[in-house]
């Protein structure tokens, strides 16, 4: 029966394109509620229900196939992400597409709301579907609804030339699965997830599983898969970059769990594998994210870097695993499963707010912004707020998952061996540097864009974004500081979600330990804001009998200092630029005054951040590929008499070869 | 909680005691040991200037970074005593607290929209990002020698793990806390507070425009978090069991002492360049992964 309401409601999208253009908004959000509510009510019954897996078939009545739709712990844990973020992000949809509906007709609208339904009724597919041919389908869905939706500004060539190579680049990903897939059943008869317990039994689980984590890698930004990341995100409007970062690459984490719940043998090169890639990815991620100019792309990059940070808790898991360490796996994987939820949250909102300032500003470049606190002050909390999360920092979200990575780790270092010593302390401290990096990489965000005067006209006419805008972010707001203060009421079910699909034993006990352990922490968190709160409130009254006098900031006895002479974001990251060179190949394009010139004319200075991995794995094969096409086009001459030429060549050619009996 | 307020105590008399090193070393009469005492309390009493570019944060941060500080203090244990709150992985607690409280004092700085306190915070940001891995790859290695995970676990079974070679890594642990203290707090040799050039500073420059109530709440945080690092080498150096009475003797001695090395060291060492930091920092972490090579051999994990 309540397929059967599902299926209803995926059909009601449709009606999308009829309904007015007045009321197509309000139309996708009552649909997209109520698949919310149903989707909701399923997994909630699976978290409380003791954890028996919800299974659902439906048959579908025009090509006579039945599909099952089946929910357990980890599928539910993933609809609960996907339900909050999607939600919140068509809630600030309202605001932010307001501009554009002066601009794009009726229809632009309808696909573009039938597209974000559908990306959304994707995903929660994904989550459900276990049948390999179904599953390749709703994830093609995905993919194609995303595109559609980063082209929603389509009329700039640059915004569809990215869209496409977004297109390509998920479907090399696509590729990869469907070996995947088409191996596994060519082995076992079936094309499903469920059978991959049969596969792994029997044959090599290294080489599968590479293929997987290739194919789920891409969607989930892993470095090098990650080039089709920092070019789409900022490519598309910011409800969708916030819910394409915060839930759509979580696809590829939750495909790699999915896989990893069945693998049997090579467990420690696996965990080893995943651990080095998502310490690459965690460290360069946010390497390559400070030298961002675009606010949007510095965002992206983050997404690579925490996921990085997932992948650093899921790679220890699987060590865990394959050392018999349950503590390390229980950890691990709950601290890994735990900043997928933190981190659809908080990056969800920084992009929102990423958009905002977008809005107000009409510039994604961070060296023209600044002194937007003063302006657009609900925008530059809830932006600082997030990035405090992202950063890590307690009390809030960021902090909790951090922690059990970290505290995994520190408990499981003195009974292992050297090389498991070697592998944990190089996560601990690439875990550490990653902090480091953040912090340096969201002052900057955030002081740059933020804080200080205006560094343009643009910046300086912002004003506020409407409240259709901010309100819904609240919603995550809300849920990063519960999560950061109150951690042990989210921890409790991710720990029952992990050590019951990984079948860990014995881990009742590290279990309770470390929720205690959480509890001091709201303890300490609560004591912290408790003296924030009453330091700020004698800081007030002391204020009131002093005399308090405004000026201008301190100009070292220089009175005519003008905003240009603020610290930038390239100034800001000099220092870094400088010891990070052999990393990021940072370019600069400008002519030295020569000798010989004694009026030096204008000249042009740019310096830009180039991805090797982009230029190595995109770049250069198609530059490649596209030369020798160029070469063959000398064929293309035009002339009619050629191409006849061309045909009786092909035919002699036949003949000959018929002759000597070759074809 | 006798942990706690020793720390308290010993941050009063700390800058006090590297001022007066710094004058009897360059042979001058000089202050008193409580004239930064009474400096501050000055502050406290007067009136403030706010920059008409800074806004909220501004406001906010010189009290989120002394709330951030205090509530580092709380995890750290003094003899056999936990401390006031002790859990596993309060050492992460300690050191992402710590770094909330950088944040905003980095933040507080770009809000004047001063290019001086810009170039302060790009400093502080970095160099405080290059020390971060140094703390962590100690407490890793202690945690693996001890098999503890907190900071009261670890410290009170230091010693008493039967193993004779503690010297050593009890050396480099107060070595690594010294040259992690200099550098959190911003002294030579990777900063000079006292230079008279805001283009070499780091810290001071990022506290240019704050005055009054904020400015001495900010030089309180700089004591007690020399104070914090300060019985951090107190507990890799003492063992835990001792009397109670002779550890507080000894603290507030290894406090004095660790007072007078950083005096001493602004008197006769010059700053480094600004551009040889990264690599002077950098060698603080090498320094620590020597500890955790040192500690794999002695726990017979790395056999011959």
């Amino acid at each position: 029966m309540s397929a059967l309401i599902f299926f209803i409601i995926i059909i009601l999208t449709f009606a999308v394109f009829t309904v007015p253009k007045s009321i197509k908004y309000y139309y996708s959000l009552l649909i997209l509620a109520a698949g919310i509510v149903l989707t909701s009510v399923w997994s909630i019954n699976v978290l409380a229900g003791g954890g028996h897996d919800l299974k659902i078939e439906a048959s579908l009545p025009v090509i006579n196939k039945s599909i099952s739709l089946i929910i357990d712990r980890l599928s539910a844990f993933f609809i609960i992400v996907i339900n909050i973020t999607v939600l919140v992000g068509l809630l600030y949809a309202r605001g932010y597409l307001k501009p554009y509906y002066k601009t794009k007709n009726s229809l632009r609208f309808s696909i573009h709301y039938f597209s974000y339904l559908w990306l959304y009724f994707s995903m929660v597919m994904v989550v459900m579907i276990r049948d390999g041919l179904s599953f390749l389908i709703v994830w093609e869905i995905m993919a194609l609804s995303s595109f559609l939706l980063v082209i929603f500004d389509a009329e700039d060539t640059t915004i569809m030339k990215t869209g496409i190579s977004y297109l390509i680049q998920m479907h090399v990903g696509m590729f990869f699965l469907m070996i995947a897939f088409l191996i596994v059943g060519r082995e076992t008869g079936e094309m499903s997830f469920d059978v991959l317990q049969r596969y792994f039994s029997g044959h090599s689980n290294l080489l599968l599983f590479i293929l997987f984590f290739t194919g789920f890698g891409i969607k989930a930004g892993f470095i090098p898969f990650h080039t089709w990341l920092p070019q789409a995100h900022p490519a598309a409007p910011s409800h969708v970059s916030g819910v394409m970062s915060g839930v759509m690459i979580k696809m590829g984490i939750y495909g790699i769990l999915r896989v990893l719940l069945f693998v049997q043998y090579d467990l420690l090169q696996i965990g080893v594998l995943i651990l080095v890639v998502s310490l690459i990815s965690g460290i360069l991620g946010v390497m390559m994210a400070i030298v961002q100019h675009d606010l949007k792309r510095l965002l992206a990059y983050h997404s690579i870097e925490n996921i990085g940070i997932i992948g650093i808790g899921i790679g220890l898991g699987v060590i865990g695993l394959a050392t018999g360490k349950n503590i390390l796996s229980l950890l691990g994987f709950s601290g890994g499963l735990l900043h997928v939820l933190n981190h659809s949250l908080f990056k969800s909102l920084l992009f929102f707010n990423a958009g905002s300032v977008y809005q107000a500003t009409h510039t994604r470049n961070i060296e023209q912004l600044g002194g937007l606190m003063k302006k657009m002050p609900y925008t530059s909390i809830l932006f600082l707020i997030g990035s405090l999360a992202i950063c890590g920092l307690p009390p809030f979200n960021g902090f909790i998952s951090e922690y059990l990575i970290y505290i995994g780790m520190f408990k499981s270092l003195a009974s292992a061996s050297l090389y498991q010593s070697i592998a944990i302390l190089g996560s601990i401290a690439g875990l550490s540097l990653i902090g480091g990096l953040a912090i340096f990489c969201f002052t900057k965000a955030f002081g740059i864009v933020f804080l200080g005067e205006a560094r343009s006209e643009k910046a300086s006419l912002a004003e506020e974004v409407s409240r259709d805008m901010i309100f819904p972010q609240f919603i995550s707001v809300a849920l990063i500081i519960l999560i950061g203060i109150a951690s042990p009421w989210f921890v409790r079910p991710v720990f029952d979600i992990i050590s019951a699909g990984f079948g860990l034993t014995g881990t009742a006990i590290p279990a309770a330990s470390s929720l205690s352990n959480l509890s001091q922490i709201s303890i300490i968190s609560g004591i912290f804001i408790l003296i924030v709160v009453l330091l700020l409130v004698y800081r007030h009254y002391h204020l009131k009998s002093k005399v308090v006098t405004c000026g201008p900031t301190w100009g070292c006895g220089y009175t005519a200092a003008s905003p240009k002479q603020q610290y930038t974001s390239t100034s800001y990251a000099y220092n870094y630029n400088h010891l990070a060179k052999p990393v990021l190949q940072n370019e600069k394009m400008m002519k030295e005054i020569g000798e010989d010139e004694i009026f030096p004319p204008k000249r042009t200075f740019k310096s830009s951040g180039d991805d090797i991995f982009r230029k190595l794995l995109v770049d250069r094969p198609v530059d490649l590929v596209s030369g020798l096409l160029k070469r063959i086009a000398v064929m293309q001459t035009g002339r009619i008499q050629h191409y006849i030429l061309y045909a009786f060549l092909f035919m002699i050619v036949v003949l000959m070869l018929t002759w000597l009996n070759i074809i | 909680m006798a942990g706690f307020l020793l720390i308290l105590i010993s941050a009063i008399f700390f800058p006090g005691i590297i001022l007066r090193t710094k004058s009897i070393a360059s042979g001058r009469k000089g202050q008193g040991v409580f004239q930064p005492v009474r400096d501050a309390s000055l502050l406290l009493k007067k009136g403030s200037v706010f920059s008409t570019t800074t806004g909220l944060i501004f406001q906010i941060a010189p009290v989120i970074t002394l709330s951030t500080i205090v509530c580092a203090i709380m995890v750290i244990p003094f003899a056999n005593q936990t401390a006031l709150i002790s859990f596993e992985g309060d050492f992460v607690f300690f050191s992402y607290m710590l770094a909330l409280g950088r944040f905003f004092a980095i933040i507080s700085a770009l809000d004047t929209g001063s290019s001086f306190e810009g170039m302060g915070a790009s400093r502080e940001a970095f160099f405080s990002m290059l020390i971060e891995p140094a703390f962590f790859i100690l407490i890793a290695a202690f945690s693996m020698f001890t098999g503890f995970t907190s900071f009261s676990d670890i410290f009170s079974h230091f010693f008493i793990t039967g193993n004779h070679y503690v010297l050593i890594y009890s050396i480099i642990g107060f070595y690594v806390f010294i040259q992690t203290a200099l550098i959190e707090n911003s002294r030579l040799p990777v900063d000079d507070p006292k230079t008279h050039l805001e283009l070499t500073m780091i810290h001071e420059v990022m506290i240019l425009d704050n005055s009054g109530f904020d400015k001495a709440l900010i030089h309180i945080g700089t004591w007690l978090k020399f104070a914090i690092y300060g019985s951090l080498m107190y507990n890799v150096i003492v063992p835990s069991g001792w009397n109670i009475f002779l550890q507080i003797l000894l603290f507030l001695g290894v406090q004095s002492l660790f007072a007078v090395i950083v005096g001493l060291l602004e008197s006769f060492r010059a700053r480094n360049k600004m551009n040889k930091n990264p690599k002077f920092i950098l060698s603080v972490s090498a320094i620590a992964m020597i500890a955790f090579v040192i500690i794999l051999i002695l726990t017979h994990k790395l056999n011959q």
